[in-house]
């Protein structure tokens, strides 16, 4: 069943919608395997495994050492066996020591060996800001696997999303880098941190199928349609521009990409070619950052619709700060600021 | 604190320096040899840390005279012996050939394991079928010793011409077979070595039968992705074979500039809880006897093995460089552990089942082969020729399915 549709459902977090999509597929596919530092016994810093090894045992989710190279390199191998491992790297901050297993072997792989190796692998790993967590757990490195020619980066913006796309990435045959906005495992967090914390079970997208269903991979979501200007946002940025579109009063069409590289670009082109107008909206740093491809996308598709400059709203080019969080995390007033930039135009 | 000493001498940096140079001979006392057949045989499930003898000795089973002795002695027959020495005067054979056609223009690069020859001829004769080699780019003996991969299927990889299976997307001798026990070569240093743990691992979690056998030269061993290695198959007791060749040299750098002074790569295993052995690489034998060693040991649960092999780069690196420049002209006549064909021959003649005319019958039976197959690899074209793989090949196996972006730059290349 493509979609959770006629499904059982239940109220999850982030978080147990996760859990849900590993739970089922350890369930469904036995070559399926979860490792990575504390998934184990503990279940992962954020919960993530939790109760999972104990109902599949210790040779199918297992902890490693804290080695993100060791972890992605065997994932290689154990891919390349016949299995589809399942590994998280516990902050995105974190992949780093891991990159070269990820660029020039995981990736490359199928090619090189003209399909007589491949490598079926998620790599699961939390990502961007929001939660206090300085230079080294809160970075949104999506930018940098976009450039890496044979995987697929994918970040999720809810409960239903996320375990739908974790589903699919798993049975892909292709590595997966599958980031999560931790800043919503919780609850849709728009930008305004002084504000009480929605929970999952306010929100629509927190009522979650309990069996398998996918969420199919490129292939964007208009969260909120609107007519002004469209809005390209993933992750955190969906919930920041919705509220940025409330409080400024523009009526703006909202996109969350959901996969990131290779993405939908049909339903990019066709918002903007409606609205004239855009806004890029997302954590990471802006040079070089996602948003400046997906300007020269638009630019080279709908540069004779455009009625104004594209406009993006980004992290800083700095590292990540602690202290002044709120001064770098992109929040409604600067979207909304832009939105009506835009409409100037 | 306490206050420094004024008499003391100022810090020196300590950089590591071959013995031998262009102009001077190379002094292999640093090799600490063992005599053949002085070193035990521990039993298979010998508890890592109760290895550190043999990983600072080097076990040895051919003695100067071609005698085998001592108790790894693996007392194989006349026909095994036939067959490991076809293995290596065919890979020997398919080198010189190889080269002369990268001198050609033929191929763009080659890369031959000239002197190393016995060590992946008879680690491949001690493994299992479904087995899986995870090999750096100067093992081609695991395929020519198994007469079941065609040597034209080879050269048509060396040459990129239409036949080569990597379709021209790999630099000559980055082959892959999965079918023979041969993964991927990356053409990375190191990368193969963890992935062969988690093959390993693998292996282990399904309950399966098969060891994975992991390469590395010693300069490689450097790179984090080796000490990786040897933590994850420690922790999880993979059944994993790692090979280190120690053939002296990593392109110019002498192996003391890798971690070998004063010390052995072999070493490194002990310390992470590895079984850890040095071997002669230069002896069919003791090659053939410590893998198999290594192998029951994995498939019987008691976890990985680290093997030095200790052997000399007779030849250069690759064909774009000259060793002349760095080291002295006749290392490899001097290395102390000798030539691996001789000293197998010099066994089988000792032994009456060998003979200088039989010895020169096989080299040109083999010789005749490997020009055969040229000749028919080279039927199907030569990089020289441009007989290669189209433009659209590469736009393929990029993803198991072409995403859209890559559908529009194939015709904007002009692909439809």
């Amino acid at each position: 069943m493509p979609d959770g549709g006629n499904m059982k459902t239940t109220q999850m977090t982030m978080i147990q919608a996760l859990r849900s999509a590993m739970d089922v597929m350890l369930e469904r596919d036995n070559n399926v395997v979860l490792f990575g530092q504390d998934v184990g016994y503990f279940g992962g810093v954020f919960r993530c495994t939790e109760g999972l090894q104990k109902k599949y045992g210790k040779s199918r989710v297992f902890d490693s050492p804290i080695s993100e190279g060791g972890i992605i390199g065997a994932a290689v191998g154990m891919g390349a066996y016949g299995l589809r491992p399942v590994v998280e790297i516990q902050f995105a901050d974190y992949v780093y020591p891991g990159i070269d297993q990820i660029v020039s072997e995981a990736a490359r792989l199928r090619f090189r060996s003209v399909n007589d190796f491949t490598c079926p692998m998620t790599m699961r790993m939390p990502c961007g800001g929001g939660i206090y967590g300085g230079q080294t757990h809160s970075q949104s490195p999506e930018a940098m696997f976009t450039q890496v020619c044979g995987i697929r980066t994918v970040m999720p913006s809810n409960p239903y999303d996320a375990k739908g796309l974790l589903i699919a990435c798993i049975e892909n045959d292709d590595p997966v880098i599958f980031l999560e906005p931790k800043r919503l495992y919780n609850g849709p967090f728009d930008g305004h941190h002084d504000k009480p914390v929605v929970p999952w079970s306010k929100h629509p997208k927190g009522e979650v199928p309990e069996g398998y269903y996918t969420v199919p991979l490129e292939s964007a979501a208009i969260v909120r349609p609107g007519s002004e200007v469209t809005v390209i946002a993933y992750g955190t940025m969906v919930y920041v521009s919705q509220a940025a579109a409330e409080e400024s009063g523009v009526d703006a069409e909202i996109i969350d990409l959901r996969s990131i590289w290779p993405l939908d670009l049909d339903t990019l082109v066709e918002s903007v070619k409606k609205t004239g107008r855009c806004v890029i909206v997302h954590e990471a740093t802006r040079t070089s950052g996602f948003g400046a491809e997906l300007m020269a996308l638009v630019q080279e598709n709908c540069f004779y619709h455009l009625e104004a400059p594209i406009e993006r709203v980004t992290g800083w080019d700095t590292p990540y700060p602690h202290a002044q969080e709120w001064d770098y995390f992109p929040v409604p007033a600067r979207v909304a600021t832009a939105l009506k930039k835009t409409l100037q135009g | 604190m306490t206050a420094a000493s004024p008499a003391r001498e100022p810090l020196r940096l300590h950089v590591p320096e071959p013995t031998g140079r262009p102009g001077c001979e190379t002094d292999f006392s640093y090799l600490h040899l063992s005599a053949a057949g002085s070193k035990r045989k521990p039993p298979i499930n010998e508890v890592p840390a109760k290895t550190i003898d043999l990983a600072f000795a080097l076990i040895r089973v051919l003695d100067d005279t071609g005698q085998a002795v001592g108790p790894w002695d693996p007392k194989v027959d006349a026909a095994f012996l036939k067959r490991g020495m076809r293995a290596m005067l065919k890979t020997r054979a398919f080198d010189a050939r190889m080269l002369v056609a990268q001198r050609q223009k033929k191929t763009s690069f080659y890369m031959q394991c000239l002197g190393e020859e016995a060590i992946a001829t008879a680690h491949w004769m001690a493994l299992t079928p479904g087995d899986m080699c995870f090999p750096t780019y100067r093992q081609q003996g695991l395929l020519l010793a198994n007469d079941e991969v065609p040597m034209v299927e080879m050269m048509c990889q060396l040459f990129s011409n239409r036949r080569d299976p990597m379709k021209g997307r790999q630099l000559p001798v980055m082959y892959s077979y999965k079918k023979h026990g041969f993964f991927s070569v990356s053409g990375n240093l190191a990368t193969q070595v963890i992935q062969a743990v988690g093959w390993a691992m693998a292996s282990a979690i399904k309950n399966d039968t098969k060891v994975a056998s992991a390469w590395i030269g010693d300069g490689a061993t450097a790179e984090s992705d080796f000490h990786t290695a040897l933590t994850f198959a420690h922790v999880y007791r993979a059944p994993v074979i790692i090979n280190v060749v120690n053939n002296q040299w990593a392109i110019s750098t002498f192996q003391a500039i890798a971690g070998g002074e004063g010390t052995t790569f072999a070493a490194r295993g002990v310390g992470c809880g590895i079984a850890s052995l040095r071997v002669d690489g230069n002896d069919f034998l003791a090659v053939y006897a410590a893998s198999k060693w290594a192998l029951e040991r994995a498939r019987s649960n008691h976890g990985p093995t680290l093997i030095e092999w200790v052997t000399y780069r007779a030849g250069a690196h690759s064909t774009s460089d000259d060793p002349t420049k760095y080291r002295p002209d006749n290392d490899a006549a001097r290395f102390p552990l000798g030539d691996p064909v001789a000293r197998l021959k010099q066994h089988m003649v000792a032994l009456g089942i060998w003979s200088d005319a039989e010895h020169e019958a096989l080299k040109k039976q083999v010789e005749g082969e490997v020009a055969a197959a040229q000749k028919e690899a080279e039927s199907h074209g030569t990089l020289a020729d441009g007989h290669v793989h189209p433009a659209s090949e590469m736009f393929e196996d990029v993803y198991k399915d072409m995403p859209a972006h890559l559908k529009r730059q194939r015709a904007e290349l002009g692909i439809g």
